[in-house]
């Protein structure tokens, strides 16, 4: 597990403007803020935050959709805005979180997974049909769908259908962006032990981005959490869940509500007010939320701090800020 | 014991599309008792949301509500004519909807519908109605309630906007409260606090609250009651303790071994599935409903299945006697 990062983001960077209607003020929002992260090869990296936080500005630029406006993001080493747009989609792809919106209604089961062989122009056209068959046996969906629309599948194989279209090119790193919270829960578990299955059978490695906790402590091998642009705490899965350490991912990890009727529903202990991102918060961005703020925490930015292979933002963990 | 506060009797509702009649709702009873909170869970389309709204009379147009009894209170609701139904809802029994920013209307402020509700039902003074209308927006959690009776819905966040609906809905202290997954569009920081609050709530004012939810951690820390619902029909029905512990049909154990429990699921592995899907629901269904996805499959599950009762209060629609 400790081969070299395939995917790594160096203090990348992305500022929207927003409004600026005729009358209306710019307003300068940063989505996400000098963030650093790396994905190993093989392993599930569990991304995890509220709405707003950056999550998915972050899943597109690391696909290469959105360019950062600083840092750089760079895949097997190589900055990935020298990668030529095709060759880079070949070895990331993404399943997106709506199977109803992520597909075109007006094709076929069969033309949806084989349209990244006809972009990518692999192989005789002739040898498509069986490919996209080989595909649609790996993620399960019966071979007399292959002529039906998006709009005659149910959620669970309209997203088998977002799979197998992302998988068609044998890319290296999938990013899964909430791929299971428009299901039921019974579906749920079958996308989720599809994709376990996969990334067994094709060595793959997930970013696997989720606002649920307990799916991602089930399939994340590591855990960033994200807070308003920022990674607050990274660490191995069992770790983090054991012995969460930054006070967000210890709220985070009490909102999770087990299904367990000798217990209450539990009190976070944050108070209600989620910061305007275009007013961000000085020091720390959690602190007017934060159960344990000290005083500099309102002034002073918290330092990443490496603490035995995790990493933790929060001046509590910081020697020199608390003497 | 005294009569329940609701009691619902072979109720059904009825949708008539292209290929017949859509039987969402089929054969559902159920009491509620005052400060009882009663969870309708299950998947999309298994008629919990349909079960809801015919409660209130608020069905589609063209959905036809069946039902051998409806009592709320000692009154009969199935012959309540619409004036009287009009002054009940709002006033004795409020909902609170899954999506608050369709369920506000967006060109008034929410003082202006705070005060509307409490006004109409109450026929009291504009200061004596927005007096309340601050005393509950603080109750909710809301800071700087007076200020925020000018805002309009836009200007509020999404957890924001669900404690107003909570607020409007507790204006004129309903004795039962219907909340259709009230924390589904919510992060679950901001879910956790606004269960909290409706539970807090709830048992402070006593009231009888029908909670609709898919999401079973959400059904295990608030219900006392818990009714599985599936393909139109409640299928297992117990208090909250017994059904976790000890789920008797086969769906509600299915739906359990679905989902990944910190510290009892091994992580990584394979989660249990619900294979196929749910039986179209046009038409007459004969037999258990569940009984082509079911491992326990009978020939005799072809006949409807019996109803077996474990206790007052614990039944479900199954051969299997547990």
């Amino acid at each position: 597990m400790n081969a070299a990062p395939l995917l790594e983001a160096h203090g990348v960077g992305r500022v929207f403007t927003v409004g600026g209607g005729v009358f209306l003020a710019k307003h300068r929002l940063q989505a996400v803020d000098s963030l650093t992260l790396h994905v190993r090869r093989g392993e599930v990296l569990g991304l995890v935050g509220e709405s707003g936080c950056g999550k998915s500005t972050l899943a597109k630029m690391l696909l290469g959709l959105l360019e950062p406006t600083a840092g750089s993001i760079t895949f097997d080493g190589v900055d990935i805005r020298t990668l030529d747009r095709k060759a880079l989609a070949r070895r990331i792809q993404p399943v997106f979180q709506d199977p109803y919106s992520s597909l075109n209604p007006r094709k076929t089961v069969a033309a949806i997974i084989g349209l990244p062989l006809k972009v990518h122009r692999v192989g005789a056209p002739a040898t498509w049909r069986a490919k996209v068959r080989e595909m649609m046996a790996l993620v399960s969906l019966p071979e007399r769908l292959a002529d039906s629309y998006p709009g005659q599948l149910s959620g669970g194989q309209r997203q088998r259908v977002a799979i197998a279209r992302a998988l068609i090119m044998r890319p290296e790193i999938v990013i899964c962006d909430e791929p299971t919270s428009a299901l039921d829960v019974s579906v749920q578990s079958q996308i989720l032990n599809l994709l376990q299955r996969l990334r067994r059978e094709l060595g793959l490695t997930y970013v696997f981005i989720s606002h649920n906790l307990a799916v991602v402590e089930h399939i994340a091998t590591r855990v960033a959490v994200m807070y308003l642009g920022r990674i607050v705490e990274e660490a191995d899965t069992a770790r983090l869940f054991a012995y969460p350490r930054h006070p967000y991912t210890q709220a985070l990890l009490a909102s999770v509500l087990t299904p367990d009727p000798s217990q209450e529903v539990p009190d976070t202990g944050l108070g209600i007010a989620f910061p305007n991102p275009l007013d961000p918060p000085s020091g720390c961005r959690f602190h007017p939320r934060c159960p344990k703020a000290l005083p500099l925490c309102s002034t002073q930015s918290p330092r990443s701090l490496e603490l035995g292979g995790a990493r933790v933002e929060c001046h509590l963990y910081d020697t020199e800020s608390v003497t | 014991m005294d009569a329940p506060l609701l009691e619902v009797e072979g109720l059904s509702v009825d949708l008539p599309v292209p290929a017949g009649l859509l039987r969402t709702v089929r054969d559902v009873s159920f009491t509620v008792r005052r400060g009882e909170t009663l969870c309708l869970v299950g998947e999309s389309g298994c008629g919990k949301s349909m079960t809801a709204l015919a409660l209130l009379d608020l069905l589609p147009r063209r959905a036809v509500r069946g039902v051998r009894a409806l009592r709320f209170a000692g009154r009969d609701l199935d012959r309540l004519g619409e004036s009287a139904m009009n002054a009940l809802r709002g006033d004795r029994i409020a909902m609170i909807f899954q999506e608050p920013m369709t369920a506000l209307n967006p060109a008034y402020t929410i003082g202006n519908q705070l005060v509307e509700v409490h006004r109409r039902h109450r026929k009291s003074a504009a200061s004596a109605a927005r007096e309340r209308a601050v005393h509950l927006l603080e109750k909710v959690g809301i800071a700087g309630a007076a200020r925020r009776l000018g805002q309009y819905p836009h200007q509020l966040s999404g957890g924001l906007r669900q404690r107003v609906m909570i607020a409007m809905a507790l204006m004129c202290g309903p004795d039962l409260l219907v909340a259709d997954e009230p924390t589904t569009a919510l992060d679950v920081t901001i879910q956790a606090q606004i269960l909290r609050l409706l539970a807090g709530l709830q048992r402070e004012l006593d009231m009888a609250m029908i909670l609709i939810s898919h999401d079973l951690g959400v059904v295990a820390r608030v219900a006392d009651r818990v009714a599985v619902m599936y393909a139109g029909q409640i299928v297992e029905t117990g208090t909250a303790a017994e059904l976790f512990a000890a789920p008797a049909h086969p769906y509600t154990r299915g739906l359990l071994a679905c989902i990944p429990v910190p510290g009892r699921t091994k992580p990584g592995a394979e989660l249990g599935a619900i294979p196929g899907i749910v039986p179209s629901l046009v038409g007459d269904l004969v037999g258990c409903s569940f009984r082509e996805r079911c491992a326990h499959a009978q020939t005799i599950c072809a006949a409807d299945p019996p109803v077996r009762t474990a206790a007052a209060g614990r039944s479900w629609r199954c051969v299997l006697a547990a």
